[in-house]
């Protein structure tokens, strides 16, 4: 494009809406008099009227050729090359460049410019996946001029069963925006495939579960977590069991997104809550290969397999927040993932003493993959703040639940072997006579979160994978 | 085709862009072919030819008719030939 411009000669882009190019528009005019003068206009091809060479830029590709960043921006040209350039209007730098008929009698001296439409939010994006190099890695893949974008993604199987955003490079672009870690770094390797994830193939998979930018580094944080050993996410996988990965996300990164820690915390309707565990699934399955009836064997599943992710109300600073229980310090951002089934729901609305709601809540845990099974995996127990309130006016901290629900889930062998109570699913035998855990004894991860009214809290089952626990268990990582 | 927009892969790329075609079954055994009237000229005689080929190979074959061959079937014909047969013929042109 540059040859469309004069090789000698001055060059200015504006933009009809700047009132400091309003201003030097009788400037314009007097150095189209004078001499050569290109005017690139960003918003108006009417605009500086008087002028006998005007090109209209409102697709911006001049402008961004240009790297113009705010207007006006007078650039001086000779023999083909930039020799000069000056921003806003400031008439010592005008006359500089362009003469004495830049000299703008009456105007004032110097007045700011307006940034340049081809740096607006969300503008340099488009511009560089339209004009420039997006240096992105990933390959192409060509859409027919009829064919729907959305469309195109499910027939590639790159979706969940639900609509994905389709990953265009200015929706890629904007979403690498979110961080400043190189797209070309991989984040680890994922299963089943052990495919390497790029920090790009994340950011692809983040615009298609609908992720907003600042989205990216939780996204990544949630990803490294589940690349750790021990969580065990091939296995978490194949299984048959219904489980699939369960995210709380802890600390800055919940609010700073507006993650939903409140009303229907477990439920639809955030944008955050739903897509960062979105992109998390849509990664297992577009870059590890995670396909449902392929690697994922799973019975029956669970909607969370959609998605699931929600955030710890940590309104309460009587509370110790669950990453902290974990090893986080106080302040930082934190990732729990968890081996979750299903939601289920506890109702108590007669306990008033959080003895009689241990003792309550410890029946309802006892459900846990059979009432019967002290193997079938842990457990997190969401605790709505009706709930807490128990607690808490019994002067109940964190600590003090965990180790009394502990004591509460213990009991006699004989009741739960082979057989016992009539029912077959059981014990072995050999544990008659001890006295058995339901969970390990770091096992029930307790969360608050939920709504102001409703004395219901809910019980979410883990994955009986999670019974050897130097193999496999809940894991938390600061997100960076 | 002429390309209006390009997305950019989300998987580990190792598979080609392009899907690859369904292989035929090794063996029409036990199988039903849908044969298909668009709906242009002649297309029930090439079928009813076919009808006759596969019928002496005995192979099963099912009968499905466009309503007009100037819009695509509708869905509840393709669901129909879906659920019937495993494999079709469609008479395409005159």
């Amino acid at each position: 494009m540059i040859e469309m411009l004069p090789a000698d000669g001055l060059v200015i882009v504006a933009k009809h809406e700047c009132h400091t190019c309003v201003l030097v528009e009788p400037v314009m005019r007097s150095l189209d008099k004078a001499g050569a003068l290109t005017v690139i206009t960003q918003d108006d091809p009417a605009f500086p009227s008087g002028v006998s060479r005007v090109l209209d830029d409102q697709q911006l590709e001049r402008s961004f050729h240009l790297k113009v960043e705010a207007v006006p921006t007078l650039i001086r040209y000779e023999g083909g090359r930039e020799v000069g350039r000056t921003v806003g209007w400031d008439r010592a730098e005008w006359t500089r460049l362009a003469g004495a008929a830049a000299e703008g009698e009456g105007l004032p001296a110097w007045q700011p410019g307006c940034g340049s439409r081809s740096v607006e939010p969300g503008v340099q994006e488009a511009l560089i996946a339209r004009y420039g190099d997006p240096g992105l890695a990933s390959r192409e893949i060509p859409v027919g001029e009829w064919d729907d974008p959305i469309e195109a993604c499910y027939e590639r199987g790159w979706s969940d069963g639900l609509p994905v955003v389709p990953p265009t490079d200015e929706r890629i672009l904007r979403m690498l925006g979110g961080t400043d870690r190189k797209p070309a770094e991989v984040v680890g390797l994922v299963p089943p495939n052990l495919a390497p994830c790029t920090v790009e193939k994340v950011a692809i998979n983040a615009v298609m579960a609908g992720c907003k930018p600042e989205y990216l580094p939780v996204v990544l944080g949630v990803l490294e977590a589940a690349l750790d050993p021990l969580f065990v996410l091939h296995g978490l996988l194949c299984t048959t069991h219904f489980s699939g990965p369960l995210v709380i996300i802890n600390g800055p990164a919940a609010k700073a997104v507006g993650m939903n820690a409140g009303v229907n915390a477990l439920g639809q309707g955030n944008r955050a809550n739903a897509t960062i565990g979105r992109a998390l699934q849509l990664i297992v399955r577009n870059v590890g290969g995670g396909l449902p009836g392929g690697m994922d064997r799973a019975t029956l599943g669970n909607p969370g397999k959609y998605t699931f992710c929600f955030a710890e109300d940590e309104s309460d600073p009587d509370w110790e927040p669950l990453a902290q229980r974990r090893g986080i310090a106080a302040g930082k951002s934190a990732v729990t993932l968890f081996h979750a089934e299903g939601v289920h729901g506890f109702i108590d609305q007669k306990s008033r003493t959080p003895e009689e709601l241990t003792r309550s809540l410890a029946m309802g845990l006892f459900g846990v993959g059979h009432p019967k099974l002290c193997d079938s995996g842990n457990a997190v127990l969401v605790l709505s703040p009706e709930h807490y309130k128990i607690f808490k006016d019994g002067g109940w901290n964190r600590r003090r639940i965990e180790e009394e629900l502990y004591q509460a889930l213990k009991r006699p062998g004989r009741d739960l072997i082979h057989g016992a109570q009539n029912v077959p699913e059981g014990l072995p035998a050999s544990m008659a006579d001890k006295i058995v855990d339901k969970f390990q004894a770091d096992g029930l991860l307790i969360v608050r979160a939920g709504g102001p009214a409703g004395l219901f809290s809910a019980i979410i089952g883990g994955w009986p994978g999670q019974r050897v626990r130097e193999e496999c268990q809940a894991v938390t990582h600061e997100i960076r | 085709m002429n390309y209006s927009s390009k997305l950019r892969d989300p998987t580990a790329e190792t598979s080609p862009t392009r899907r690859a075609r369904l292989a035929p079954p090794p063996s029409l055994d036990g199988k039903v072919v849908a044969l298909m009237d668009i709906g242009k000229s002649r297309g029930a005689e090439f079928l009813d030819r076919l009808e006759g080929h596969f019928k002496s190979a005995g192979v099963a074959t099912k009968r499905y008719r466009k309503p007009t061959n100037t819009k695509v079937a509708p869905a509840a014909v393709m669901q129909t030939i879906a659920a019937e047969a495993q494999l079709a013929v469609i008479a395409l042109s005159d």
